[in-house]
């Protein structure tokens, strides 16, 4: 039976068969949606997993190689482990905030997984502002880290999370910039549709220029997001302890870290949406093959995830003014300059297609 | 309708954070209160003696071989410096003269020590200001000079080799070309320490112009080692008052005038250098002889007080007996280097920020238990 | 201009500093320098020098070399080491002499030093190499060292 990639659909027609259609829907769009969790999570660990792993080859080590061959169990039992810890609160810690913060931030890291085009059809929500509502949804997450240092009654935590909020506002401007300056080669916020116009060559060869210097900007403003090294002063471990999230413990600070791997798994599956031309094989060799193209996103999307890893473990900490200046005053100007540039090339139509 | 301007006493509330004993940034167990505004550091005020054990107290009771293995565990990255500085103080008392041979070999080894106490060093650098894989580059290289510790001394880490009169048994036959192997395998290395960290622009922006002590503040703070020749003081003591078997081979003492952290970071990546071509002088003339001079079985100092001082990788290390003609030292005083480089972090930290306090530290180089004793 | 040279030169450096990294993540395999413990126990080979515990070697007669002059006990800095000795006549000479009934070592309290090694004239006590002396009971480290029934070997003292 061929099952088509479309699940959404194919799912709801199936449940219209026995059920009034409001309901159909409805259900149908709860069961994709388990169904995006349950692979996400397990993801999530093994993208920590891959990190250990990583790391420890930069730093002349083997990782995790004792809980099942090459550590694929390593963190599933971290996972247990963290499930049955005590959760702690601190006594005059804000209770409502102090348990909603998490939520907040892991709600928004799973929500903006849905718009992704993992192979032709095999999108969960294909909406005409796909791009807008990525950028959208990844603004919710500050809301959670300023709460966590907010409620969390402690010094070391309130200015991890003012150092974040700030860092996470500053650097948003400039992914949406640099997206914005691809958006100029397709015309359309539509992810589906970003990726029918890399048919004829992905967009980073298209747009020349502009557009290597649009994702560079955008690799080093997507890192700075999501707090990693060499911009996370936020949590920076020799200075302050743990951050924002000190004061979490157990299945709570599990969606924080979680969150972190989930961030960076979608800001470099938007990268690769936009510049390298999501499940489209080079030179179009598997076409035929619809579902091979989700390798060919996971595999660009885990080379983009292991590029930021390297940054991570190569480059010492920014400070945070170094941080705020390297935005504002570099970073900034070079994206207006950009989009300006792109915007003459598209309009003397010197982009190259294939 | 006038409206008059309230000029409010505002002054926005200075916080009071405590990096605590257990820290991951201050390098032991080091209390530093900071009072800080907003981001700014007003007030940083160290609180010592968490890992005091009243070791010159301890010297007291012991005979002059027994207090050796104490000093090992002052300053554990220069050990071998500080077993020397307490058999050349024993041994200047006495009057004794070394043979040739022990002179070089104790070169050699404190040079050894440096290199690895600089290792060590870099490693934690690069970890507290966030590259965290420098760490185990450094330590590969440790590792090397441990093992060549580990086959002539017996131990890694407090190796207790030295005795007054010489040293406690021969080198061993492996010793010379495991030396010269890791000369040839550290010169490929340490460019590579250079490409890694010094040359990148983040970690230059992070020391440049941070952490700024002037030469008058260096001499007034009375900051020896590293830290006083990064700021343009030339307080080599193995320049200055050569012991051992300085006075015959060559070498630079390296010196920086800007006086900020990324000048006391090169003048140990200097240091460095200089120590490898000390070795490489050093190393293929090892005199032949008597490994150590005979002394009596229970040493009595005459009575009088007698002081030495030696260079360690922290700085200057001073020990000073007081001795009444009996077999223990009637008081022993050593003047560590840590002690006075700490007493400047409040004045190179204030008006700082957060990450600068932590950069500095880090090329403070401060072994806490060198302080507290 | 110089803000443009400045953000060249910047990548520049560190674009250098990943090929380093990156070196080592391409030759991982082979430069990795972990030992993996507990695994290796049977090809692990310590110097034989290194200072692991204070032994009396006793030969295939069970006897030691160990005469109770008690140098070892005045070297020792901190008391690690205890000698319960008695005078008792020496079969050979007829003379009395000291022999020792148990020669006690506190391996909780040793630091190690060597300075007991270096004292004995005899050459009774000597280095072992095992480093794994961890223990769940802390009286298992007091040990004694000399073997019950050996006795101290004949001419030593000569």
């Amino acid at each position: 039976m061929n099952i088509s990639l479309n699940i959404t659909e194919t799912i709801q027609e199936w449940l219209i068969g026995f059920m009034p259609e409001g309901v159909a829907s409805i259900l149908g769009m709860s069961i994709v949606a388990l169904i995006y969790l349950a692979i996400f999570a397990v993801a999530g660990l093994y993208l920590v997993l891959l990190e250990r792993k990583v790391a420890a080859w930069f730093q002349l080590r083997i990782g995790p190689n004792r809980v099942g061959y090459w550590g694929l169990f390593q963190t599933m039992a971290d996972a247990l482990k963290l499930v049955s810890k005590e959760l702690t609160g601190t006594v005059k810690a804000d209770k409502f905030l102090y348990n909603l913060a998490p939520y907040f931030v892991i709600i928004s890291s799973l929500m903006a997984l849905a718009v992704f085009p993992f192979t032709k059809e095999f999108q969960a929500f294909d909406i005409n502002i796909g791009i807008f509502f990525l950028i959208a949804i990844s603004s919710v997450g500050v809301i959670g880290i300023l709460l966590a240092g907010w409620s969390s009654n402690n010094k070391f935590a309130l200015i991890g999370a003012m150092r974040s909020g700030v860092q996470t506002i500053s650097y948003e401007l400039s992914i949406g910039l640099s997206l914005l300056t691809m958006v100029l080669l397709t015309g359309s916020l539509q992810l589906s549709e970003i990726v029918e116009t890399q048919k004829e060559g992905w967009l980073i060869l298209q747009g020349h220029v502009p557009a290597v210097i649009a994702f560079m900007i955008y690799m080093i403003a997507g890192t700075a997001e999501t707090n990693r090294a060499p911009f996370d002063m936020v949590e920076a471990e020799s200075e302050l302890g743990a951050g924002f999230h000190t004061e979490y413990s157990g299945m709570k600070f599990a969606y924080f870290f979680l969150a972190e791997f989930i961030n960076m798994f979608i800001i470099a599956a938007i990268a690769t949406t936009v510049f390298f031309g999501a499940w489209l094989s080079p030179f179009g060799i598997t076409e035929s093959i619809p579902w091979l193209g989700v390798f060919w996103f996971l595999g660009k999307t885990l080379m983009l995830v292991f590029l930021m890893m390297w940054f991570r473990w190569t480059f010492p900490r920014l400070r945070v003014d170094q941080l705020l200046t390297l935005e504002w005053k570099y970073l900034l100007p070079i994206n207006l300059v950009n989009i300006v540039i792109m915007a003459i090339i598209v309009w003397l139509n010197l982009t190259i297609k294939f | 309708m006038e409206t008059t301007l309230v000029k409010s006493n505002f002054k926005s509330e200075e916080y009071f954070i405590n990096m605590g004993p257990q820290h991951p940034a201050t390098h032991g167990v080091l209390r530093l209160l900071l009072t800080i505004d907003g981001e700014i550091i007003k007030k940083v005020e160290p609180d010592l003696g968490y890992i005091h054990r009243s070791i010159e107290k301890m010297c007291e009771r012991d005979s002059y071989q027994q207090i050796v293995h104490l000093t090992d565990r002052m300053d554990y990255l220069s050990s071998h410096i500080n077993n020397e500085a307490v058999c050349l103080t024993v041994e200047n008392a006495l009057q004794l003269e070394l043979p040739d041979r022990v002179k070089v070999i104790r070169t050699i080894l404190s040079e050894l020590t440096r290199i690895a106490s600089h290792c060590l060093w870099w490693g934690v650098m690069g970890m507290d200001v966030g590259a965290l894989t420098t760490y185990f580059y450094g330590f590969r290289d440790r590792e090397m000079i441990n093992d060549i510790f580990e086959e002539t001394c017996g131990a890694r880490l407090t190796m207790n080799y030295n005795i007054p009169g010489g040293l406690m048994f021969d080198i061993h036959p492996n010793f010379v070309q495991r030396t010269k192997d890791f000369i040839a395998h550290f010169k490929t290395k340490l460019p590579e320490y250079d490409t890694l960290l010094t040359g990148n622009v983040i970690f230059q922006k992070r020391t440049k112009g941070v952490g700024v002590l002037s030469k008058e503040d260096a001499i007034s703070f009375g900051a020896s080692g590293p830290v006083g020749r990064g700021s343009g003081y030339s307080c080599d003591v193995r320049k200055h008052h050569p012991y051992s078997a300085y006075d015959r081979v060559t070498f630079n003492e390296a010196l920086k005038t800007e006086g900020d952290t990324f000048a006391r970071y090169q003048v140990r990546i200097q240091e460095m250098w200089e120590a490898m071509s000390i070795i490489e002088q050093l190393i293929d003339n090892i005199p032949e002889g008597e490994h150590k001079v005979a002394t009596n079985a229970v040493i009595k100092l005459p009575k009088g007080e007698y002081y030495q001082k030696v260079e360690t990788a922290r700085g200057e290390l001073g020990v000073y007996i007081i001795s009444t003609g009996t077999k223990n030292p009637y008081r022993l005083k050593f003047r560590s280097p840590g002690f006075s480089n700490l007493s400047l972090l409040n004045h190179i930290a204030v008006g700082g920020k957060i990450g600068d306090l932590v950069a500095s530290m880090a090329t403070l180089d401060l072994v806490i238990p060198d302080i507290d004793r | 201009m110089s803000y443009i040279s400045d953000i060249y030169t910047g990548i520049k450096t560190l674009l250098t500093g990943m090929s380093v990294t990156g070196k080592y993540f391409l030759t991982s395999r082979k430069g990795a320098i972990t030992q993996q413990y507990p695994d290796n126990r049977s090809t692990l080979k310590m110097f034989e020098r290194f200072r692991g515990e204070v032994v009396m070697p006793h030969d295939e007669n069970n006897e030691h070399q160990c005469t109770g002059c008690q140098k070892c006990e005045l070297a020792c800095p901190n008391g690690s080491i205890e000698i319960i000795w008695d005078r008792g006549i020496d079969e050979a000479t007829g003379k009395k002499k000291k022999f020792i009934d148990k020669h006690i070592y506190h391996l909780g309290l040793c630091t190690m030093c060597g300075l007991c090694i270096e004292a004995c004239p005899t050459d009774a006590i000597v280095w072992a190499q095992n480093f794994e002396n961890s223990t769940y009971d802390r009286t298992q480290l007091t040990k004694v060292l000399n073997r019950p029934g050996s006795k101290v070997k004949a001419g030593v003292e000569d």
